[in-house]
């Protein structure tokens, strides 16, 4: 298999196990290549990106626009922090007049749901989720799939534990769908009011106890705790979440050998994770950062359908 | 036979009326507007029909006669939005839907919470294609705060009262709304959503919301809502109608209510009794979105077994015409509700006659008589010396869904596409046939 099934990436519930392999494995050659002095290849020259931002994001742009830039590609970036309703332009409208600037392809930040899968009814190019509302987020699963890979040189089997809001996280639900594609064992731990309604049909096991949630885990994924879900009274206070839920140098002990700590980013530092567990040799947190990179560029590469030698 | 004056017959058909539990062959006799007869033709009769012009006997054979259907939950836009409807086009889709008979909210802009605003829609509906009831606000904007001048409302013809789109949330101005509607005999409708539990949400709350990562709404904001209504029903007396049913335990709730001898009543739309909140994530279809939202399949089928067992008592579109531009978005940006004049009659044949849920008879009493005694509307039967208001409609014809081709003003249906068996041939308003096909 050298080619995708679908011209476009919109999440991973729907993405088959050839198709991640091929991302996965296409990613280890950029990776290489950003590991050069000249961290550059001509790969997707003469092809127009747009990255379309509805959302604030640093991380998940700049990687983008990094990889983008590594490939060759000429870049145009947009970016709003006001919806396009409130602005009084559609979003159809908006993408319409970019495309008209013939664009081949467009990464999209967005916070509805569906919102990528919306556009590809508005314009022809690739259209890459780079995080959907509380939907999808799937190059940044796919990056942390790759990041296991390459410690346990498999996925298959692996027991992975995901921690945090997990009603409200897309990095969750790629990373669910992605690992069980993949074979993986995967396991949700969160405050019972952050655990969406039916969670048990997404098939895997789910704790509001972390310490037993921990038992028999190779990677621990943990994800930022939003401040506006206190707000919103999902849970009393900071203090008692990170009493539940941080994860601390003495609950690492029910882990697994040769354990790994991961998390998306942005830290908030002491309160969903110690700073003695996220600056452990156990993490990998910096490392998924690198791996982004080389994943951003395997997917564009593959979707560009370019045939041309990658590096 | 005593002769019967008339001047318009329809014959041939297969007639039924469920009021009268009429369901075989026989021949209308229409006079002055107006039923003057259901008979079966006689030689004598047959002579005297021919005398007719040839334009005034309406040919039925192999169609249902039926009266003209009744749908007491439609929105008109009219005033404010009528680029999404107007009264007239509105009328139009009910005639092209089989209805000769509408209920039209008040949520328009401004409120039809006024005489004026009473009488600015029933103007309107002076010339249009159906008749037009209008159904006055509760309380003042629909805000949930001072009653609305209730009296002055049923004075210049209001037939019920709601602040359908809104739920009442103060359970105090709900109780006194309900005290005072007994002085007027008029049904108090409610749109049952504890808007507590509902805030921000844009579809079902189930494993399809959590799989979406949509915020969701859970069944119980209906049925507290309901139970609560029913409770104060209960200590007040009022006559409740609870719109758009959508939830295994609303159906029990209204049940058991009616049981206890309440006077509650109740509607299903088509999209609760056809459509699962599964359909959402296929397309993101914005045209999906709807108040309440579709539900799981276990509360469609409960909303089915209801409707089946009598609990339901009728069918309503929630007829709720949007812009096209403003379906054209994001799936949580867009505003809930879909248009159904004119695929009700269509998708109750397809989905739930065609497979044995629901007898004819049983579906037009719930489209016709039901409703109509409901709101105490003189429509829906065809007895003699009432409006001769009837729908003749081709039972078995196959159609496919086309919203181009509606003739509302609005094309925002879920239904595109979608092949249905039962089709309007002439829709007839007091006499005159004012759709044909």
């Amino acid at each position: 298999m050298s080619q995708l099934s679908s011209r476009h990436l919109l999440g991973l519930e729907d993405t088959p196990e050839s198709d991640i392999t091929l991302i996965l494995n296409t990613a280890e050659t950029f990776s290489e290549v950003i590991e050069r002095t000249i961290k550059k290849v001509p790969t997707l020259r003469g092809i127009t990106i747009v990255n379309l931002f509805y959302e604030p994001s640093t991380r998940t742009r700049i990687s983008f626009e990094l990889a983008e830039k590594r490939l060759s590609a000429d870049i145009v970036n947009f970016s709003t922090s006001t919806s396009s309703v409130k602005k009084g332009e559609s979003l159809r409208d908006t993408v319409q007049n970019i495309e008209a600037m013939k664009i081949d392809m467009a990464v999209v930040r967005h916070s509805s749901p569906g919102a990528p899968y919306f556009l590809t009814n508005c314009m022809d190019a690739n259209i890459i989720n780079a995080g959907d509302g509380s939907h999808e987020h799937p190059t940044q699963a796919l990056l942390d799939m790759f990041t296991m890979r390459r410690k346990y040189g498999r996925l298959k089997g692996l027991r992975v534990l995901l921690v945090g809001d997990v009603k409200h996280s897309r990095v969750i639900r790629s990373n669910l769908w992605g690992l069980q594609t993949m074979g993986a064992d995967v396991a949700l731990c969160g405050p019972s009011t952050l655990l969406p309604r039916e969670v048990e049909q997404f098939g895997c096991d789910v704790y509001t106890n972390l310490d037993e949630a921990l038992e028999g885990v190779d990677v621990v994924n943990v994800m930022r705790i939003q401040l506006e879900r206190q707000q919103a009274g999902l849970f009393p206070s900071q203090r008692e979440y990170t009493n539940l839920f941080g994860l601390t140098k003495d609950r690492l002990k029910r882990l697994n050998k040769n354990f790994t700590i991961m998390h998306p980013g942005p830290i908030n530092r002491g309160v969903e994770i110690s700073s003695e567990v996220a600056d452990s040799e156990n993490s990998v947190i910096l490392e998924q950062v690198t791996n982004g990179q080389a994943v951003r560029m395997a997917v564009l590469y593959l979707l560009s359908g370019r045939k041309e030698e990658l590096a | 036979m005593a002769t019967i004056k008339f001047d318009m017959v329809i014959r041939g058909g297969k007639v039924i009326d469920p009021e009268f539990g009429f369901g075989k062959d026989a021949t209308i006799l229409i006079n002055d507007g107006k039923i003057a007869g259901i008979e079966i033709e006689s030689p004598e009769l047959k002579k005297q029909i021919d005398k007719l012009p040839k334009d005034k006997i309406v040919d039925a054979s192999g169609k249902l006669v039926v009266p003209g259907l009744v749908d007491i939950h439609v929105h008109l836009r009219e005033p404010g939005r009528e680029d999404e409807e107007t009264v007239v086009s509105g009328c139009r889709a009910a005639a092209a839907g089989g209805f000769t008979s509408i209920c039209c909210m008040p949520n328009t802009t401004p409120r039809i919470d006024s005489q004026e605003a009473v009488k600015f829609v029933q103007d309107r509906a002076k010339d249009a294609d159906a008749r037009v009831f209008v159904v006055g606000a509760i309380t003042k904007n629909i805000e949930g705060k001072e009653l609305a001048e209730i009296g002055d409302l049923v004075k210049v013809g209001a037939v019920a009262i709601t602040d359908d789109g809104n739920y009442v949330q103060n359970p105090e101005i709900m109780r006194r709304a309900m005290e005072y509607s007994r002085m007027f005999d008029i049904p108090v409708m409610e749109h049952a959503e504890d808007q507590f539990l509902s805030t921000g949400s844009v579809m079902n709350e189930s494993f399809q919301s959590t799989r979406l990562g949509l915020p969701g709404t859970p069944s119980v904001a209906e049925e507290i809502a309901v139970l609560r209504d029913i409770a104060l029903s209960r200590l007040t007396g009022a006559r409740i109608h609870i719109q758009h049913i959508s939830t295994k335990e609303t159906v029990e709730a209204i049940r058991t209510a009616k049981k206890e001898g309440l006077r509650v009543t109740c509607e299903a739309t088509p999209h609760h009794l056809i459509l699962t909140d599964e359909e959402i994530g296929k397309k993101f279809n914005t045209n999906l979105r709807v108040n309440p939202p579709l539900r799981s399949a276990k509360d469609r089928d409960a909303v089915i077994e209801g409707l089946m067992d009598g609990t339901i008592d009728c069918i309503a579109s929630d007829h709720a015409p949007h812009s096209a531009e403003e379906k054209d978005c994001e799936f949580d940006q867009a505003p809930p509700g879909m248009i159904g004049l004119e695929t009700t009659l269509g998708l109750i044949k397809a989905f739930l006659i065609d497979k044995g849920l629901l007898s004819w008879a049983d579906a037009i009493r719930k489209m016709t008589i039901n409703p109509a005694k409901i709101l105490d509307l003189n429509c829906g039967t065809l007895a003699v010396g009432a409006e001769a208001d009837i729908t003749i409609i081709d039972p078995d014809k196959q159609w496919t869904v086309k919203p181009k081709e509606f003739f509302s003003l609005s094309r925002n249906t879920p239904f595109d596409g979608y092949k249905l068996s039962a089709r309007v041939y002439k829709t007839i308003l007091g006499g005159r046939i004012v759709f044909e096909r």
